[in-house]
Formats: structure tokens, sequence, C-alpha cells
């Protein structure tokens, strides 16, 4: 293997990484904060996706308008399943939480068949980003680049929320000590749905910069995803941030290393280091031990 | 009057766990819920604090009737709560545990972060150091100090003697009166007598859920019958 296919490789490897992050993120803030383990955050992306296509061609194909007012419309769906559903389950066993989450998934996608069809629509390219650029000689995508560059904006962004403010400071004392923090004068059910908006925001903003990546919009796409992210969320350790980013860097480059090398172990190679890192420190990279 | 609880009913799920509970606290007394392990003292306070709702009957804090409030209201309205096993924020800094507390509470008054290191010096020393990381009595110094960050006009202490040794024992009784010296009002649960001796002036006894004796602390500590009946392990 030469220099440019091992820098090629890497950078695939990345855009892959960084783009499963983007989607972990919120489902890692989610559980880290509200202790949901949110099976419905793929149809969060599902959904970001479509509105943002949806917006996106309402406003004369302007793909940033899309980026901003699609994610917008997915937020005031997890504001309702939080408020009027989720908040009923929080001191539930996993289960429930699960099955209900999942009970949205089939909804969701029944949704999206009724809404936008069955079949699969193609995405338009973005101006600025789309096309390629010579990298060591070969050509890589413009907006793989992108996505490398948004990714670790996205944790600098997190990082400086949850460790630098004082929305942080509550949220990491309600993360921990619910109870207590309701006892010193926050309001926890209204902070635990504002944090779940703003994860539902993050998964939506994910399936809004897919649209152009994935190329094809397909109902039921958020299953694939969700399941990868599941994955990152737990490598990482469930509810770390900085686990989640490493875990899907991780989970990145070994895919793109996989399809390079063993093509028909792709995702096998995923999931046998899953089992790894369970068997060798079942709470994940970051996690806690419990 | 600074709380009046009158004929509360608070329940776990199915389980009848405080049964007619009444008791009054007067402004600036500090005031004892005794009784050994589970006849309701820490619901008592859950109670009080809203975060364990009764079912009826009256919560009174000065003057205002709060039963089944949010916590995060008594919290506003001027009480603060310390619990049995502290809920210390792990992730947070000693001095982020007593700011955050300062904050939320939006009340200002005597009580800062240099007057709480004053009482534990000790939470000074440990300022950037993270909660998780700290001592029991530490994290019992931590919790004190961040009830009084809030400047409450009531606070509830849950077990405050619990687990500690007899010197820091002593040093707590000198810091309870040094709280009620400044205005506050205390309301403890505790199994500890001797503790309560020095530091209450009055004290309720509860068994299975009920209030079934009342009286002075320097009266219950007088009365071996009562003792022996009730608070004897």
């Amino acid at each position: 293997m030469n220099l440019e296919s091992l820098v090629h490789v890497c950078l695939a490897g990345l855009s892959t990484g960084m783009f499963i992050w983007l989607v972990a993120s919120g489902l890692t803030l989610i559980f880290g904060v509200l202790g949901v383990l949110n099976f419905a955050h793929g149809s969060f992306y599902m959904l970001g996706a479509y509105c943002a296509f949806t917006a996106l061609k309402l406003m004369g194909g302007n793909f940033w308008l899309g980026l901003l007012v699609g994610p917008l419309v997915v937020c005031a769906v997890g504001f309702v399943i939080e408020r009027f559903f989720l908040r009923h389950v929080y001191g539930l066993e996993l289960p429930y939480q699960l099955l209900l989450t999942f009970a949205f998934v089939l909804l969701f996608d029944n949704l999206v068949k009724i809404i936008w069809g069955a079949g699969s629509i193609g995405s338009p390219s973005v101006p600025g980003l789309s096309g390629s650029v010579n990298i060591l000689g070969r050509f890589f995508p413009v907006y793989n680049l992108f996505i490398i560059v948004v990714g670790p904006l996205v944790a600098l962004g997190l990082w400086a929320l949850i460790e630098k403010t004082w929305y942080g400071r509550i949220i990491r004392a309600a993360s921990t000590e619910r109870e207590m923090a309701a006892a010193i004068g926050v309001r926890v059910p209204a902070l635990f749905t504002g944090v779940f908006v703003f994860g539902t925001w993050l998964g939506a903003v994910g399936g809004a910069l897919a649209v152009p990546y994935i190329g094809l919009l397909t109902p039921g796409m958020g299953e694939a995803i969700i399941i990868e992210a599941f994955v990152v969320a737990v490598i990482g350790g469930l509810g770390s941030l900085k686990g989640a980013f490493l875990g899907a860097l991780v989970i990145g480059l070994l895919s793109s290393f996989g399809t390079r090398f063993l093509p028909a172990f792709d995702m096998f190679l995923t999931f046998i280091l899953m089992a790894a890192v369970l068997l060798w420190r079942p709470q994940g990279f970051f996690g806690k031990a419990v | 009057m600074m709380l009046q609880v009158e004929g509360i009913n608070t329940y776990y799920r199915k389980s009848h766990i405080l049964q007619d509970v009444s008791f009054s606290v007067e402004a600036g007394e500090v005031v004892a819920l005794l009784g050994r392990n589970g006849v309701g003292k820490t619901t008592s306070l859950r109670s009080v604090m809203g975060l364990t709702a009764p079912r009826n009957g009256s919560i009174r804090f000065q003057d205002r009737e709060v039963a089944g409030q949010a916590p995060y209201v008594m919290a506003k309205a001027g009480m603060a709560y310390m619990p049995d096993d502290l809920k210390i924020f792990p992730d947070l800094t000693c001095e982020e545990n007593l700011e955050i507390a300062r904050r939320l509470s939006g009340r200002d008054g005597y009580w800062n972060q240099g007057r709480v290191e004053e009482l534990f010096p000790v939470l000074g020393d440990r300022r950037k150091q993270l909660g998780i990381l700290l001592s029991g009595g530490e994290k019992k110094m931590l919790g004190m100090g961040r009830a009084l960050m809030a400047n409450p006009d009531m606070i509830l202490l849950d077990e405050p003697s619990e687990g500690l040794a007899p010197l820091v024992v002593d040093h707590l009784a000198a810091v309870i009166e040094a709280i009620r010296d400044k205005g506050i009002t205390l309301l403890l649960a505790d199994q500890n007598l001797k503790f309560c001796r020095r530091v209450c002036g009055r004290g309720y006894i509860l068994e299975k859920g009920r209030v079934v004796h009342a009286d002075t602390i320097a009266a219950i500590w007088d009365d071996e019958a009562v003792i022996k009946q009730y608070l004897a392990l």
C-alpha cells in the first residue's frame, strides 16, 4: 500500500467516522443526561434528511436554508415526543424505553412513506461543496472534506457547552444527581425537554448533512445509521461524548481499512471490535464502571 | 411559624409511609425528628421538600401552603435540603458545587463562598477538586456548605451526625449552633439523641410512620421509658 492509498483510506475513514459521530453525539447526549436509550434517534436523522430536502426544494434549492429549517421542524417532533410520551417512562426499566422509542421508529418510517413515498429520492448537490479535489494525485469529494471539518467543530462546540457554560454546569449536575439538582432549584423536567430537543436537533442536522453525502433518501434510512451510532456509543462508553467521538473515529477508520483490505468482512470487523471492547472493558473507553 | 405540617399522608407506590404526621417549627428553632431506622424521618423531610409529595394533608412554609409543590419551587422559596447520602455532584468541583446552589437560588445574603470556607476551611483547600474525589467527611461539609450557599430561611438536614467520628460530631454541633445564630431555622432527622440534645430545642419521635411523642429534647433525654420504647437500638 503506497502513501497515496493510505492517505485516501484514512480520509475516507475520517469522513465516515465524523458522519457517524454527528448522529451518535445526540444519541449520547440524550443517554448521558436523561438516561434514555433513544432508538428513535435514527428516525430524527431520517426526518432531518427529508425535512431538509423539502425545505431546500421549497426555498429555491438553497442547501444552507434547508440545513437550517429542516432540523428545526424535527425539533418540534422531538419536543412532542419528550413532553407527552418519553417523560412517562423515565422512571421505568430500559425495555420500556426501548419499546416506546422503537414504536416511534415504525411510526415515522410509515409516515415518511405516506408523505414522501416509498421510493428513493435523489439528493441535490451543494453549490461550492460539490465535485472533488486532487489530493496526492487522486480525487476526493469536497463534501466529504467538509464533513471531516464539521465533525470536530460539533465536538468542540459540545465540549464548550458542557464544560464551559452555566447551562453545561446545570446539565452535568442534573445528569448525575437529578433529584438533588431539583432540590437546589433546577427545573429538571424543563431541562430534560431542552436537552432532548437539542439532541434531536443534532440527529436531524446529521440527517440534513447526509442528504448530499449518501446521495439517496429512503424510508428506513435511520435504522442503518442508528445501529452504527449505537456501536459507537457502546464502544465509547454510553453517555460519554468524548468516548463517542473516539469511538466514531475508530469505527470509521476500521470500516475504511476493512473495505480496502477485507471487503467481505466490512461490518463484521465493526462488531468484532465492539465484542472485543465489551469483553476487555464492558463500560467502553470512557464509560463509568457499574 | 416557619413550618407547619398537619396530617400528611405520604406513600411510596402502595406503601403507606407517613400516616397523619403533624409537626411544626418556629422561626429560629432547631427541631429534631427522632426515631429508629425506617420510621419515616427521611420521608417526612422529603415530603416537606417536595421530593415525595404527600397525598393529602397540609404543609405551610412561612404561612404559604406548599404541599405538593415541586422541589425547585421550595428551593426558591427559601428551603434547603441536605440528604443523608449527601448527593454531591460528582462531576463538579467543590467550588462549582457551592456556586451552583447560590446562583440557582437567586437569593443573596450572609452566606457566600468565603464565609462557607471560613466555616469549613477544608473546602477552601479542596476548591478545585471534583466532588467525586472528596472523602466522606469532606462531602458532608460540602453538603452543608451547599445548603448554606442558597441563603435559605430553613434547612432540612437528614442524618447529619451519621457516620462521623465523635470529634467531628462536636464540630458539627458547633457549626449548627453558628448557623442557627445567623437566623436560619433547622429541622434535623437524626437517631443520635446525644447529638440532638446539644443542638435542638424540641423533638418529635416517630414510630411506624406516626408521630408518637413530642416534647423538649431535655424532657425526652430524661424520659427513660420513652427512650427504651422508641429510641434504644
